[in-house]
């Protein structure tokens, strides 16, 4: 790895209440370090977005937070509500889920062989009580959870604006209602904070304006904090209030969208060193 | 076999075409389907040919093809490729011609009412039928049928619900039939009269009734004990690890001679017996009996399949790691499946046991443990209607083709049907819905349709 020698950078300072707090989290796979010493912090009710170069780091940095893979160094620090923290370093995924952290994909990952609903109705049921005895039984308090799955789905289908798609198959539903769905079923496991990975890749123009809209009214609507992995400048900039940037695993930027714009370390690592024209690029 | 060598078809048997159009309009495709309906009709003709001996090596292949037969089965062959010629080159104006049919099949069969008269009926035909039946057939629907029904049903629920591939799911039938020999047994098996079936002796005697129950708890331990650990595991190596575990079983019960009498195996299992009604070696009581326990099971099945917990297993088998992701504690559900998978063939070995008295480890191959996963996979994957057909089918086959073919090549049409049928209906008699939609996805390039191979993977960056 050549990253190039940068002063600590933590995107954790000034931040009061945190919903989830990195702390020092070095990833490696064999000889690569996917993630090195990475400190952020996402305040309560914010939207932050992870901006970086492909291979930054920033899905390992989601796989971290959601269990997937477990960090070698540094804790993660989850608060459901102020003051109450949890460590969720070593924990399972569906635990880490159910602890109120909900993530969507970057290819896209939904159950294709359900329908719309269904995939959403899963995500409402990792709340619920119903076991094997109880399902095969038809029990009162059955029947009860599923009218209760039933309707939130439909709501929520209905908040992301697929409400007409429900009894489609999740395969059969166009790119960008995939997208809304894979975010509809993480906003059923009820989260306190929705991490997106890249929710604009390979979406139009229109859906691209249709995600800002819902990402704006899940952050103010709903009142979740969202984390969010972007390519699509125009996208972070319009939503987000701080960004993060990472380069070979190291945060190198973290601020508002305009001071990361300016800085010139984010603008080496996406448009690389020149020997000449390092002052040119930085001006552009 | 060279297919550009053999003589064209006869163009007179296809009206409206002369030769020369139809010739013109062949493609290589057509002419090596042809060359594949040609061997097909030489390998039929074979398998329904005499056989060799140790005198006439080869009397297999002169008594089968070089006779005036061979002229039959290359006409049926080329038949069959003309059939399927013109159903590539006229299936989608029949498809529009019959689309008002398949329109009404899909409204019935997506009835619930036309579907629980379905189920009525095959119910009428298996309450009124088997008294009619003759005393060989009552023996194969009772100690064959009925039984497997019942295991394929159980393993429909591992391997079709939730994707894991069991290939020792035989053993949990072993440890049921045992457990059944073991509590029916005496206490005191040195008085007059008190025979146990097994060497060992039980604290308390049972009848097999209330053994039903203690057998569902000890196959569900022992499914817990032996999917906490391998579980964990995705597909092949799954397979690998209960293959293991059912021949650890089996190989158990053989050497373990002070315990389950070893390769002698149990015997006087005594018959159930409830509110003073006694089964006997009469047949349709315990056919009753099987049916009955195979109405409930069948029932209990389908809510579970329409539940939380069914969707669940669905989203572990498309995707483990999205699963997961969305809340689902991906072992838990697994191990649940195992479990009652496990508890149901524990069921079907209380059963077994009680109505022929005597069994021994040889009762519990491997072979039989592949026979269930393949009546599973013939009926239809996560289909219980399949379950219960493919079973009923397959084993109705052989025993069908006993007085109509030489004994020894039955299972060669057994074996036939089902690669014909894995070619051309892989999704089985009757799939379910959602199986049925993964092997479209499949088939147009997305999503992984086979539940054998490792769902999800590891995530990519």
């Amino acid at each position: 790895m050549t990253a190039p020698p940068v002063e600590q950078i933590d995107a954790v300072s000034g931040i009061d209440d945190p919903v989830v707090q990195v702390s020092n989290l070095t990833l490696r796979f064999g000889g690569v370090t996917s993630l090195a010493d990475v400190s952020l912090a996402v305040a309560r009710g914010e939207i932050l977005a992870v901006i970086g170069p492909n291979g930054a780091g920033k899905t390992s940095l989601f796989n971290c937070l959601t269990g997937v893979y477990v960090g070698e160094q540094g804790t993660i620090a989850f608060l459901p509500r102020p003051g109450e923290s949890i460590e969720l370093a070593g924990r399972k995924p569906h635990r880490i889920t159910q602890l109120g952290l909900a993530r969507t994909f970057q290819n896209i990952r939904l159950f294709n062989a359900l329908t719309a609903i269904e995939n959403v109705k899963i995500g409402v049921e990792s709340r619920q009580h119903t076991g094997p005895i109880g399902a095969m039984l038809r029990l009162p308090r059955t029947r009860r959870e599923e009218r209760a799955s039933d309707a939130r789905a439909l709501e929520l289908l209905e908040f992301v604006g697929l409400h007409a798609q429900g009894n489609r198959l999740a395969a059969a539903l166009s790119y960008g209602e995939q997208r809304r769905l894979e975010i509809a079923r993480a906003l059923a496991t009820q989260p306190t904070l929705l991490l997106l990975d890249e929710p604009a890749a390979g979406t139009n123009p229109n859906e691209k304006a249709d995600l800002e809209r819902l990402i704006r009214r899940i952050n103010t609507e709903m009142g979740l904090s969202v984390l969010l992995i972007e390519h699509d400048m125009r996208l972070v900039m319009s939503v987000a209030a701080r960004v993060a940037v990472l380069n070979f695993g190291r945060l190198i930027a973290a601020g508002t969208p305009a001071e990361v714009q300016r800085n010139p370390a984010v603008i080496e690592a996406y448009l690389g060193t020149t020997d000449e024209g390092g002052s040119d690029a930085a001006s552009s | 076999m060279n297919a550009y060598a053999d003589p064209p078809p006869d163009g007179g048997a296809t009206p409206g075409l002369s030769l020369r159009t139809l010739l013109d309009s062949l493609g290589d495709d057509d002419w090596r389907r042809l060359g594949g309906c040609m061997f097909a009709a030489v390998v039929v003709a074979l398998m329904t040919g005499t056989s060799g001996n140790a005198q006439h090596l080869t009397a297999g292949v002169t008594g089968s093809l070089f006779k005036p037969r061979i002229v039959v089965f290359v006409l049926l062959g080329l038949a069959l490729w003309l059939a399927m010629t013109f159903w590539r080159r006229y299936s989608d104006r029949v498809r529009t011609a019959l689309a008002p049919v398949r329109t009404a099949k899909e409204t019935v069969s997506g009835n619930q009412w036309a579907r629980y008269s379905g189920y009525v009926a095959v119910l009428l035909v298996a309450i009124l039928l088997p008294p009619q039946l003759s005393v060989f057939w009552q023996q194969v629907l009772v100690s064959e049928i009925g039984i497997y029904v019942l295991l394929t049903i159980g393993l429909n629920v591992v391997v079709g619900f939730a994707g894991l591939l069991d290939l020792g799911y035989i053993a949990f039938y072993a440890i049921g039939a045992y457990t059944a020999a073991y509590f029916t047994g005496f206490p005191d098996a040195n008085r007059r009269g008190h025979i146990s079936p097994l060497p060992a002796h039980p604290p308390f005697h049972l009848n097999p009734f209330f053994v039903l129950p203690v057998a569902v708890l000890v196959c569900l331990i022992a499914g817990l004990l032996l999917g906490a650990p391998t579980l964990r595991l995705r597909g092949d190596y799954l397979a690998i690890v209960t293959l293991g575990f059912g021949e650890i079983v089996r190989i158990t019960a053989n050497n373990s001679e002070s315990v389950t009498n070893g390769p002698r195996g149990a015997f006087g299992v005594p018959h159930f017996s409830a509110f003073g009604y006694h089964w006997t070696l009469d047949l349709m009581p315990y056919w009753y009996l099987l049916l009955g326990i195979i109405v409930i099971v069948f029932m209990l099945f389908r809510q579970l399949e329409n539940s939380r917990v069914g969707r669940s297993w669905t989203a572990i088998r498309e995707d483990e790691v999205a699963a997961a992701a969305t809340g689902i504690p991906t072992l838990k559900y697994k191990l649940m499946a195992f479990a009652i998978g496990a508890s149901t063939s524990g069921l079907a070995g209380v059963i077994f046991a009680s109505q022929v008295g005597s069994f021994a480890p040889d009762n519990f191959r491997l072979i039989n443990s592949l026979l269930v996963l393949v009546y599973v996979i013939f009926g239809g994957m996560g289909s219980l209607p399949g379950a219960v057909a493919g079973a009923s089918i397959l084993i109705w086959l052989p025993e069908a083709l006993r007085d109509h073919v030489d004994p020894q090549d039955r299972f060669v049409y057994f074996g036939a049907l089902l690669v014909v049928m894995m070619i051309f209906r892989p999704q089985g008699v009757f799939p379910s819905r959602r199986r049925a939609r993964e092997i479209g996805l499949a088939e147009a390039g997305s999503g992984g349709a086979d539940a054998m191979a490792a769902p999800g993977g590891v995530l990519q960056q």
